[in-house]
This record gives C-alpha cells, sequence and structure tokens, in this order.
C-alpha cells in the first residue's frame, strides 16, 4: 500500500468514527448540559465548593464565576511548582523559578498546555498529576461551561439568564471527560502506554552510554490531554514518545480524541437551539476546513521535492517512522485546528508551506473544530459577523437563531475577533524588534541575528499564535524558556483565554434577554449550504486575511523559495 | 406636478427600467405621484455632472472634525497626511508623490458620493424654503385680532386665515371650512379641504388658504414645523444614524483596526527579513486592505435612501423607521383604499322568478338616475357596460317624479309613466313593497341572503305598474349585487410579499363574512373584520409579542395610538395631525397601498450596504496578491510566484492596487445612490444571487482592475 493510500484511508476511518460518535456523543452532552438532576457526587462536591448548581446565573454572575475559579486554579499551580522542592513525590526536582511557573501556569489553566520546560526533566509526579492533569481536566470543562452559557444565549428568550458556572463545570468534568477519559486510558495502557508512579530508570543503551527513564501516569495523562484538547504531555517529545504514542493505531485513537467532543459538540448546540439541522451546517462548515487543511497537509508534505523526501516517499525529517507522513500529517493538521497543541512529529520540519498550515490553522482561530467548548463558540462568533453580513444581503436586520445582531452584539463579535491578532502580532512585532528576544531562534548562526530568513521568524511567530490562541504546541527551534518569552507567551494565553470569555458571555447574556424574531421566507437560512460556504468564506478572508502578510515572511517565502 | 417633482419625473424616466407590474394600483388610486409610477423600488438617478457640480461640497468635507464620523475614512485621511509629509521629505520620490495624490483622490471621491447624495436634496429644499416665507399671521386672543410674525406663534396660539392667506404654522382647523392649496409640500395643485372635527382638520404652515375663512389652533413651535422638518430630511441635516448603519460601522472599524495591526507589526518582520519598508508603502498597503469601498460609500447609501422615499413623496421621521420597514413581517391594511377601490360597486344584476335581467338592468338603472352616490352611479355603468342601456338623463323623462337617495330611506328611485321604480337597501325596499300593497317572493330574499353569504351587498330593485284602474302590482323585480372591488394585481403583490416572508393583514369594518370573501379574493393572509382602533391595537401588540414588526397606515385621530405603537407606522397626509404626530412616516400623496413600496425600500438599503461591504472585503485577497510580492519578492524571490496577475513592477504593483482602491469608489457612486436592483424573492435566493455578483464578483473584479492599470502605468516610459 502506498504512503498516500495509506494516509487517505486513515482520515477515512477517522471520518467514520467521528461520524459514528457524533449523535450519541452530542445528544448525550445535551441531556447532560440540560437535566435538572444532580449525582450523588456531584452534590458532595457542591457541597464541598459551598455553590447552590440551582441558582441561575447571569452573564456577569458566570464570568465572575469563570475568572475566580481561574485564578485560583492558576494561583495553586503556581505554588505547586514554587514548591516542588519541598513536596514529596517529586522525583528530586527543584522548585520551578517564578517566570516559568507563572508561564506553566498560565499555560495549564487557560487549556493551552504550551510547555517551556522537557516534562521528564522538570515535573514531578505530585505537579504533574494532581496539577496540570487536574487542569487538563477542569480547564476543558471551563470552556465547554462557557460554551453552553452562549447555546443558552441563544436558546433562552426574555431572560438573562444563563445557567449555572458551577453545575456546568462539574457536570462537564465528572459525565463527559472523566468517563470517556477513563475508557481512553484503558484502551492506551492497553496497547502499550505507560501507567505507574514508577521513578527515574537508568537504562543502558545499545550504542553505549545511558538514558533516563521515568515513569508516570502517562495513559491516563495521554487520554484527557487529547480528549480536553490540551496537549500537555509528560515528556518532552510528547506524542511523538513511544510511551505517549506507541503504535500507529493509538495514533489515530488519539485524534479520535482530540476531535470527537469539538465535532459532537456541534451536534448538543443544534439539540439544545430546537434545530439540529443549525448545528449540522456548523459542522459542516468545521468539517470542510478541517478536510480541505488535511488534505492540503497530506500534499505539501508527500509532493516535498529533494533527495530525501523522494527516497522516504514524503518529507519525514522530524517525523516517527511508525506513524508516517500521513499520520503524522493528520495529527498536524487536526491538533492546530483545534487548540490541543500536542504533536505527534515536529512542526519545525514540516515542509515550509505545512508548517503555514499548522500557523494557519491556529490563526482561524482554532474553530475548526476548535478546542473543548471554544471551538464551538469561537465559530459562532464568526457565524454572528457572517450573518450580519448576508443578513444585510437579504434585506434585513441581521439575525442569527432568531436574535437580532444589533448594535451590542456586533461590538461584541468584534472585540472577540480583535484580541487574538492584537496579541499575535503585537507580541511577535515587539519581540522581533527588541534586541534579545530574536537571540532564542536557535536556527540562527551562533545566535546572531543576521538574515537567517524565514524559518527563524516563524519560531517566534508560532510561539506567540500558540499561545494567544492557547494552542500549545512549538515550533521546535525557538529557545523559549526565557523571562521574556515565559511572560510575554503567559500573558498571551490568559488574555487570549479569558478576554474573549468576557466577549462571549456578554453577548451570551444579550441574546439571552431578547425575544425571539420569528423566521420568515425572507429569513436568512443558516442551516443551508449556501451558508455553511459563506461562513468558512468569512472565516477564511477575514481572519487568514489579518496574518497573510506575516505568513508571507515566514512559512510562505520558505514553502515558495522550494 | 410642480417643479420640486420635475426633477424626479424626468430622472426616473432615464432610470434603471425595472418594470413596473403595478402601476396601475397606484395609478388607480389617484394618479401617479412623484415617482411612484415610475415602478418599483430602484429607480434612482445619477447624472455624471453632479460628481463636478458636488466638487466644492467634497473638498469642504475634508474637515477632520466631519471625517471623523467615518472610521475608515478618517484613516485614509490620516494616511495621505502622513505620505504627503513623507514626499516632502523626498521630494524627488515620484512613487511617493503619485501615491499620495492617489490617497487624497480616495478621501476626495468618499467625499464627493456623500455630497453627491446630499446633492440631490438641496434643490427640493431650496423650492420648500420659497413656500416658507416670513408669514404675517392674524393672532386671536379673545374676539381681537393682532398681526404678530409667523415665527411668533406658540403652542396653542389661535389664528385666523382667509383666502389668500399663508397659513403661518401647523394646526388644526377649529372653526370654519377652507379649500387650501398644498401643492407647497405634496405637489399636488388641486385644492384640499379643510375643515373643523373630524378627519380633515390639520393644516400644514406654508400652505395657502384658496376659499372662506378659518381659525387655527397652533400645534407645532415655529422651527418644529412640518415644513421646516421636511427640509431638513431632504438635505440630510437631520440624518442620523440607524442601528444596523451604526453596528456596520463598528464592524467596518473593527477590521480596520485588525489591518492596522496587520500593517503596524510589518516593519520589525522586514527588518528581519533584511529588507526595509517605507511609511509610503506601508500606508498604501493599509488603504488596499481597510474597508474603503463601503466605508467611503455608507453615508451616500444612507442618504440616498432616504431621497427614494422622498422621491416618491413619503417623509420618514427618522431613518430608524426606514430601517424597521425592511424588517417588517406584518403589514396591516386597511381594506377600503388600499386592497379595494373606494367604494362598492354593482357587479351582477340577478332577477327572481319571472322576471328577466333585462327587466332588471332597465329599473335599476331608471332607479338609480336619482342616486349620486358612487353606488347609485356603478349601478348606471354596469348597465351601460354589460346591458348596452344608454345612460337617461333625468330631464329627458318628462313628467318624472325622482326620488333621490338619502341616508334615511335608503332607496332612490322615479314615478313616471304610471310606474314607480324604486331601489334600496333590502330592509328599505321590502317595506315599501308591502305598502304598496304587494308581496315579496320567497326567491328575492334566497338571493340577498346568497349575496350577503358571499360578501356583497344586496340591493333590491323592486317595481309598482299601475293598471289603467289605479291598482297597483308591486313585486320585486330582482336583486343588484354590489360588491367590493379589489383593486388589479393585488393578489400577485400579496404573493410577492409572501415570497419575502411578509404576512397581510387586511383591516375592515365589514362584518366577518364579507371580510373573508375580499380577504380570499385579494388573496391576504388574513383579515380582522369589525375592527375597531382598540382590536387594532390590540392585534399590533400580538404580533409584536411574537417578535414581528408591523407596519400600518392610518389616518385618523383613532389611529394614532395604534401608529404610535406600529413599528413602521405611515400616517396620511390628508389625515389629522395627530395622526401625523403618531406616525413615524407621513405619506404626501395619501396613497395606502405604498406602504409596500416603502418596505422595499427599507429592505434595498439594507441589501445595498451589505452588498457593498462584501464586495469591499472580498476585494482584498486581489490587492493581497498585487502588493505581497512587490514588497518581499526582493528579499524572497519565491514570493514572486504569488504574482500570478504577473504585475510589471512592484512600483506599479502597489500604484495599481492604490489606483483601483481609488477608482472603484468613484465606479460605484452610481449603484450606492440607485441602490442594488431588488427582487421581491426569497431570502434564499437574494442570498445566492447577491452572494454571487457582489462576493464572487468582488473576488474576481480586482484581479482584473489591477492588471488593466497595471498595463496602461507599464505604457507610461520609465515606469514599467
Amino acid at each position: 500500500m502506498s504512503p498516500v493510500l495509506a494516509g487517505v484511508l486513515q482520515m477515512l476511518a477517522l471520518i467514520a468514527a467521528l461520524a459514528l460518535a457524533y449523535r450519541p456523543l452530542g445528544d448525550y452532552m445535551a441531556r447532560v448540559y440540560s437535566s435538572d438532576k444532580h449525582l450523588r457526587v456531584e452534590k458532595w462536591i457542591y457541597k464541598g465548593i459551598g455553590a447552590n448548581p440551582d441558582t441561575e446565573m447571569r452573564w456577569h454572575a458566570y464570568l465572575r464565576a469563570v475568572l475566580a475559579f481561574s485564578a485560583v486554579g492558576v494561583l495553586f499551580l503556581y505554588l505547586l511548582q514554587r514548591l516542588q522542592g519541598v513536596l514529596p513525590g517529586s522525583l528530586g526536582f527543584a522548585s520551578i523559578d517564578p517566570d516559568q511557573a507563572f508561564n506553566t501556569a498560565a499555560s495549564f489553566v487557560t487549556n493551552t498546555n504550551w510547555q517551556s520546560y522537557a516534562g521528564e526533566q522538570a515535573m514531578g509526579h505530585v505537579v504533574q498529576t494532581a496539577g496540570l492533569a487536574v487542569q487538563n481536566f477542569v480547564s476543558a470543562a471551563v470552556g465547554m461551561a462557557v460554551a453552553m452559557a452562549l447555546v443558552r444565549g441563544f436558546a433562552r428568550s426574555r431572560t438573562g439568564e444563563l445557567g449555572n458556572f458551577w453545575a456546568d463545570l462539574v457536570r462537564g468534568t465528572v459525565r463527559v471527560l472523566l468517563p470517556v477519559a477513563v475508557v481512553a486510558a484503558v484502551v492506551l495502557v492497553a496497547c502499550g502506554a505507560l501507567q505507574n508512579f514508577s521513578g527515574i530508570h537508568e537504562v543502558g543503551q545499545f550504542m553505549g552510554g545511558s538514558q533516563q527513564w521515568n515513569g508516570g501516569a502517562v495513559a491516563s495523562t495521554e487520554a484527557i490531554k487529547e480528549l480536553g484538547t490540551n496537549g500537555g504531555g509528560i515528556f518532552n517529545a510528547n506524542s511523538a514518545h513511544p510511551f505517549e504514542n506507541p503504535t500507529p493505531f493509538t495514533n489515530l485513537f488519539e485524534i479520535f480524541l482530540i476531535l470527537v467532543i469539538p465535532f459532537s459538540l456541534t451536534r448538543t448546540f443544534g439539540v439544545l437551539v430546537g434545530s439540529v439541522k443549525q448545528g449540522y451546517a456548523i459542522l459542516a462548515t468545521m468539517a470542510v476546513i478541517w478536510i480541505g487543511f488535511v488534505a492540503l497537509m497530506m500534499w505539501t508534505e508527500f509532493a516535498h521535492r529533494g533527495p530525501a523526501p523522494e527516497i522516504a516517499g514524503g518529507a519525514m525529517e522530524g517525523k516517527e517512522v511508525r506513524f508516517g507522513v500521513g499520520a503524522s500529517s493528520l495529527f498536524a493538521a487536526s491538533t492546530t485546528l483545534t487548540s490541543t497543541g500536542a504533536v505527534d512529529s515536529f512542526h519545525s520540519s514540516f515542509t515550509g508551506l505545512g508548517g503555514g498550515i499548522t500557523m494557519l490553522g491556529m490563526m482561524l482561530g482554532e474553530i475548526a473544530p476548535g478546542g473543548v467548548g471554544s471551538g464551538l463558540y469561537g465559530i459562532l462568533i464568526m457565524a454572528v459577523i457572517a450573518v450580519f453580513i448576508a443578513g444585510l444581503m437579504v434585506g434585513r436586520t441581521p439575525e442569527y437563531l432568531g436574535k437580532k445582531i444589533g448594535t451590542r452584539q456586533i461590538k461584541l463579535a468584534a472585540l472577540y475577533i480583535l484580541v487574538t491578532p492584537a496579541l499575535v502580532l503585537g507580541f511577535t512585532a515587539v519581540s522581533m524588534a527588541l534586541p534579545t528576544p530574536p537571540h532564542s531562534i536557535l536556527n540562527t548562526a551562533a545566535g546572531s541575528v543576521d538574515h537567517s530568513g524565514a524559518h527563524g521568524f516563524s519560531e517566534i511567530l508560532y510561539a506567540y499564535t500558540s499561545g494567544a490562541n492557547n494552542n500549545g504546541s512549538a515550533f521546535a527551534g525557538l529557545g523559549a524558556d526565557t523571562p521574556w518569552f515565559n511572560t510575554t507567551i503567559g500573558l498571551a494565553m490568559l488574555l487570549g483565554r479569558f478576554l474573549p470569555m468576557v466577549f462571549v458571555l456578554a453577548l451570551a447574556g444579550s441574546l439571552a434577554e431578547q425575544k425571539p424574531v420569528p423566521a420568515t421566507a425572507g429569513t436568512l437560512r443558516t442551516e443551508k449550504p449556501l451558508f455553511t460556504g459563506l461562513l468558512a468564506g468569512a472565516i477564511l478572508i477575514i481572519t487568514g486575511l489579518t496574518y497573510f502578510p506575516a505568513l508571507a515572511l515566514g512559512p510562505l517565502a520558505e514553502g515558495m523559495a522550494a | 406636478m410642480t417643479t420640486r417633482t420635475d426633477k424626479h419625473e424626468d430622472a426616473m424616466s432615464t432610470a434603471t427600467p425595472t418594470p413596473a407590474p403595478h402601476d396601475d394600483v397606484s395609478a388607480a388610486h389617484r394618479g401617479a405621484a412623484g415617482g411612484a409610477a415610475a415602478g418599483r423600488v430602484g429607480g434612482g438617478l445619477f447624472d455624471p455632472a453632479q460628481l463636478v457640480r458636488s466638487l466644492p461640497d467634497a473638498f469642504r468635507k475634508l474637515d477632520p472634525r466631519l471625517m471623523v464620523a467615518s472610521p475608515v475614512m478618517f484613516v485614509v485621511l490620516v494616511g495621505s497626511v502622513l505620505t504627503t509629509a513623507f514626499s516632502c521629505l523626498d521630494p524627488t520620490d515620484w512613487f511617493g508623490w503619485t501615491i499620495s495624490a492617489w490617497l487624497w483622490l480616495t478621501v476626495i471621491f468618499a467625499n464627493l458620493a456623500e455630497a453627491v447624495a446630499e446633492g440631490r436634496g438641496k434643490a427640493q429644499a431650496d423650492t420648500l424654503r420659497k413656500a416658507k416665507t416670513d408669514t404675517v399671521a392674524r393672532r386671536l386672543t379673545g374676539t381681537t385680532e393682532e398681526r404678530v410674525a409667523g415665527t411668533e406663534l406658540r403652542i396653542g396660539d389661535l389664528v385666523v386665515c382667509e383666502a389668500g392667506d399663508v397659513i403661518p404654522g401647523d394646526g388644526d382647523v377649529v372653526e370654519g371650512v377652507a379649500s387650501v392649496d398644498e401643492s407647497a409640500i405634496t405637489g399636488e395643485s388641486a385644492p384640499v379641504i379643510r375643515e373643523s372635527g373630524g378627519d380633515r382638520s390639520a393644516v400644514t404652515g406654508g400652505t395657502k388658504v384658496l376659499s372662506d375663512r378659518v381659525v387655527i389652533k397652533i400645534t407645532t413651535k415655529p422651527g418644529e414645523t412640518f415644513i421646516d422638518r421636511m427640509i431638513n430630511l431632504v438635505e440630510g441635516a437631520a440624518r442620523q444614524k440607524t442601528p444596523n448603519e451604526i453596528a456596520l460601522n463598528i464592524l467596518l472599524a473593527s477590521l480596520t483596526i485588525v489591518f492596522l495591526l496587520a500593517c503596524a507589526t510589518l516593519p520589525p518582520f522586514a527588518d528581519y527579513a533584511g529588507t526595509h519598508l517605507t511609511m509610503v508603502v506601508l500606508v498604501a498597503l493599509l488603504v488596499c486592505l481597510i474597508p474603503t469601498t463601503i466605508g467611503a460609500l455608507l453615508s451616500a447609501i444612507g442618504i440616498a435612501g432616504m431621497d427614494r422615499l422622498v422621491q416618491r413623496n413619503v417623509l420618514a421621521m427618522s431613518g430608524r423607521a426606514v430601517e424597521a420597514a425592511g424588517d417588517v413581517s406584518t403589514l396591516l391594511l386597511d381594506k377600503t383604499g388600499t386592497i379595494t377601490l373606494g367604494n362598492r360597486q354593482a357587479a351582477e344584476f340577478v332577477p327572481v322568478r319571472g322576471t328577466t335581467e333585462a327587466e332588471v338592468a332597465d329599473a335599476a338603472q331608471l332607479s338609480s338616475l336619482a342616486d349620486e352616490t358612487p353606488e347609485g352611479r356603478s349601478i348606471v355603468v354596469l348597465a351601460k357596460e354589460k346591458y348596452g342601456l344608454r345612460e337617461r338623463h333625468q330631464g329627458e323623462l318628462i313628467g318624472a317624479d325622482w326620488v333621490a337617495f338619502t341616508a334615511q330611506t335608503r332607496m332612490s328611485g322615479v314615478d313616471v309613466d304610471g310606474r314607480k321604480v324604486r331601489k334600496g337597501a333590502a330592509g328599505s325596499v321590502i317595506a315599501w313593497v308591502r305598502g304598496q300593497g304587494g308581496t315579496v317572493t320567497e326567491d328575492a330574499a334566497e338571493i340577498a341572503d346568497r349575496i350577503s353569504a358571499s360578501g356583497g351587498t344586496p340591493l333590491l330593485v323592486a317595481a309598482c305598474d299601475f293598471a289603467p284602474d289605479g291598482k297597483g302590482d308591486a313585486r320585486v323585480l330582482g336583486v343588484i349585487h354590489l360588491k367590493d372591488v379589489v383593486k388589479d394585481g393585488m393578489r400577485e403583490r400579496f404573493d410577492e410579499l409572501r415570497r419575502m416572508g411578509i404576512k397581510t393583514v387586511m383591516i375592515t369594518g365589514d362584518n366577518p363574512l364579507t371580510a373573508k370573501a375580499i380577504a380570499e379574493e385579494a388573496g391576504v393572509d388574513d383579515f380582522l373584520a369589525e375592527a375597531t382602533p382598540e382590536d387594532k391595537m390590540a392585534l399590533i401588540r400580538r404580533e409584536q409579542a411574537g417578535g414581528k414588526l408591523v407596519a400600518m397606515t392610518g389616518d385618523g385621530t383613532n389611529d394614532a395610538p395604534a401608529l404610535a405603537q406600529a413599528d413602521v407606522g405611515v400616517a396620511m397626509n390628508t389625515g389629522t395631525s395627530a395622526a401625523k404626530e403618531a406616525g413615524n412616516m407621513v405619506d404626501l400623496d395619501s396613497n395606502p397601498t405604498k406602504l409596500i413600496e416603502i418596505v422595499e425600500i427599507g429592505k434595498q438599503l439594507l441589501i445595498t450596504r451589505g452588498a457593498l461591504t462584501t464586495f469591499s472585503i472580498a476585494n482584498d485577497v486581489a490587492k493581497y496578491f498585487a502588493i505581497i510580492p512587490a514588497l518581499f519578492a526582493a528579499v524572497y524571490p519565491g514570493l514572486d510566484r504569488l504574482n500570478i496577475m504577473g504585475l510589471s513592477s512592484p512600483d506599479s504593483a502597489i500604484l495599481s492596487a492604490v489606483i483601483f482602491n481609488a477608482l472603484i469608489i468613484i465606479a460605484l457612486v452610481p449603484l450606492a445612490l440607485r441602490g442594488v436592483r431588488y427582487r421581491p424573492v426569497s431570502a434564499d435566493k437574494m442570498l445566492r444571487r447577491n452572494l454571487a455578483v457582489y462576493g464572487l464578483g468582488g473576488l474576481v473584479a480586482p484581479f482584473i482592475g489591477i492588471k488593466l492599470i497595471d498595463l496602461l502605468i507599464s505604457l507610461i516610459p520609465g515606469i514599467g
């Protein structure tokens, strides 16, 4: 079987698996977020944190809860890392420096999982499991909660109430993420992923010399790392590491885990707003972009010219032999179109255009299908903007799902789309303009900032793109563990996560207060393929064009040079 | 027609020839008024000479305090200043000077678009100002009259106007009746009657009393009169941004910020790559990317939209109302005058057993000659048209004793040649027949009931023949079927509205049976029978509670609450000042059918904005393909592959994009003023068409345009 065919078949198998899970999981999540019953364990949690899960929250109350919960998370993670040196079960690792501890805390609470450390050389079991792994669950649940608040904004009328954050947070964790993650972890263990709390082993190498191997709760971390679109692995090599991702099957399974909740949430959305067709239209938009990106990625990676790629059957540098070009392309496109950032190959080693595709995937705002929850609310914001322009073209005040898109709604949506470009381009520009940060570009000759070209620029552009969009993957080659990058990327992650949430929740509140506008023949039909095409076009043109000049100087310059 | 609308008449004839299938509707009502007859929404006017005439205004609008209202164009203005300043530093840089010149032109073109749109209202305003001459009012205090300036009048003052006087301010007639020439505001030269009490009491300042004497109670302050508001409206001075326009402005501003970020962050990136970007080039890139096309034309579109209403003799008191018109999903239409012709008309003569149709027709005609009501006239007309009965004149019949129709007897007829004929309301005629000693056959009542059931009104025709011995033989001959006549083309029009997603509700004082029959014949979706003002109000509230926007027309004082409650309330100019005050639009032609056109104009306004926004954003793709390779192909030769247009040189590529960006504004001015072509189809079809034209068109057009400009530029020696 040719590698190209293998890649295509894997993609088809993945689509089939996602299609099978779509309805049951989507419907299940709709029930989870609309049920009025509490599980016993949930009641204990509510009692423990002193929350009443049955009170309805207006948008600012919901937002306050989101921010308070996340602030506590950042503080806790920060302290945990700072105290690692004195905590037991830390494999003897020292406490983490303040700038890196801040960066890592921000990273895991924002569902980014940018890692400026090498996991197996810095973080012990306590930080990994009690700190980072916990945030893998709850940061994902926060994303889903905010998405549900926005969906309720569309579904509800004449109220400002968006549900209860604590109930959404706990249910997302207990009823959705935990059960699926447990099953997934068992599957991964069965396929050979590691799961223990062993210490560091000195292992003799075949060619002489020795190597250190850590144990850890690898399989369980791996499961939630993909399922919650987190991406932060136990090992520095992430999902390229055989302990995390041992076989081609686990590779495909992990991609499935990355995509299954973000895609299925469109079903949940459809059910909750009372029209599954509306969910299909959003799903179709996500799917069109995702398939397009995967196809482009495979094309550029397989078609790469040069003697080595021709022998290997494609651009194999930085890719695992056990996965090959096809599966690596599939993983790379999926991890950057969601907010995951796990990698099974090194994006820096992709062809110039391939690297550009990973960046563009993040720059679109990670909405195809995007992070758990954040993908749905991100694409709904773009839908609001697309509806506004298209709605004018049918001669009515634009409306989406029966809600008018007026001044306040457009203002909030416009602010949302301003945040990430400002962070990505602003921080990248400052970094390039300052004398020191470019020295972190490892590909320059001996640290000098000469015309070392497009690839070096891509490394910094990628770092802020990944941070501000809460992706977390890295374009290897940037020495990011400096106070400047730890601090600025940390800020980019926090602002890139929570500012958009402010606007999303404010929008949800303003939508929930409206009375619904009944659909007539004069209403724009947002469940039709025409709208799907329009939405995809709006996403590509509005967000894509923002970054075109920057991309031209990085991956495009590199890719076109070949 | 007065001079005020002549201009539009001429212009309309040269306007886009959109088919006007429903001319008959408005024409049937009251002669075609203003531009209304020229058909559907669409007719705009654009004369290239206007561009030249408006040039001074365009320069005046360069004032930054005015420009700041449009964030997009303000950025271009700042950019123009910057590039000019940088060109001054290097006076030999022909490229910098050329770019600066075209950036200034971009700003001027935008101002020109607005100036042209405003200029079209100026002529109208001038005519109105002539009407608003300083009048001397005869103020009445008790019984004494004093002469004061019109501007000194306050609300509640009583003034006297006699034949030849110009009415000094808006008010209601409280005493007397007069004929008034309102041509100054309506363009209609036939005088109208204004009288105290009832729904014809409102008078407008600036109009002229032609006969008699009236006492008027002033209802508006000077400076806020109807004519003042009209002047402000047509000049665009009173124009406030509408909600959708504000929302669109926010979106455009945020896109501008996004592209500002993209351009402002570029220099460090470029420096790292080893090339330096000049300020001129950066500004050129920025101006090409920000949505200048829609930013430049946005206010012209709004002004032109209001102007299109004015051309149709409709005054919108706020732009908000025009936009709301596009959103309307329920139209309340008064039956009489809107859906049906003003009065019921005879449709057929139905004989009872033993008589012929011709006999009934003959008797009906004879008995109706003394009936001057429209119904009576229609019987005579039907007899002539259908039965060839020549209309007889009352004088022809010697010795005839005419019985005229009165509201009390509800009968008319004639006694002639030993025969008495009568026609009238069923009860009256039956009583008459019995009184003459005759009997009423059963089938007469049956026929009458059948006609009632079908929504018509039955009139009985009876005759009493006197034998030579003087003995009378009274009997019913037959029944006249009077029915409401639905205006031509209404059914098609309602079908169109349905396709646009608009529900039509007919409002009538008729009983439900009659109402249902007419509703079915006209093809409206629903009806409200035996409607009282309270019912109307309740209906509007019910629709609004369901999230629908409601439009209605009205003229009476008792319509005022409903007009105020409706999202779009169109008051008839003939109506009371209470109604005019309550509504948010006034139709100077008092043609209720125009509501449909108002809805279309509202939609067209929004469509034009959306279409040009889409066009503007789609344009960016091509501009990137022109500018990016031009900027960076020197350091990264691979990027020259993006130069798919094959532009001749970097300078020429950037210049071509900037020139295209400026010229497209001027090229689209006629479209902005005229509005995007509008057809009443479903949202799906409309979106598909507009996306194809303005979305795909917007992607493709600049590729062609920039290439052509580049070809021209490359012919200039020393550049290509």
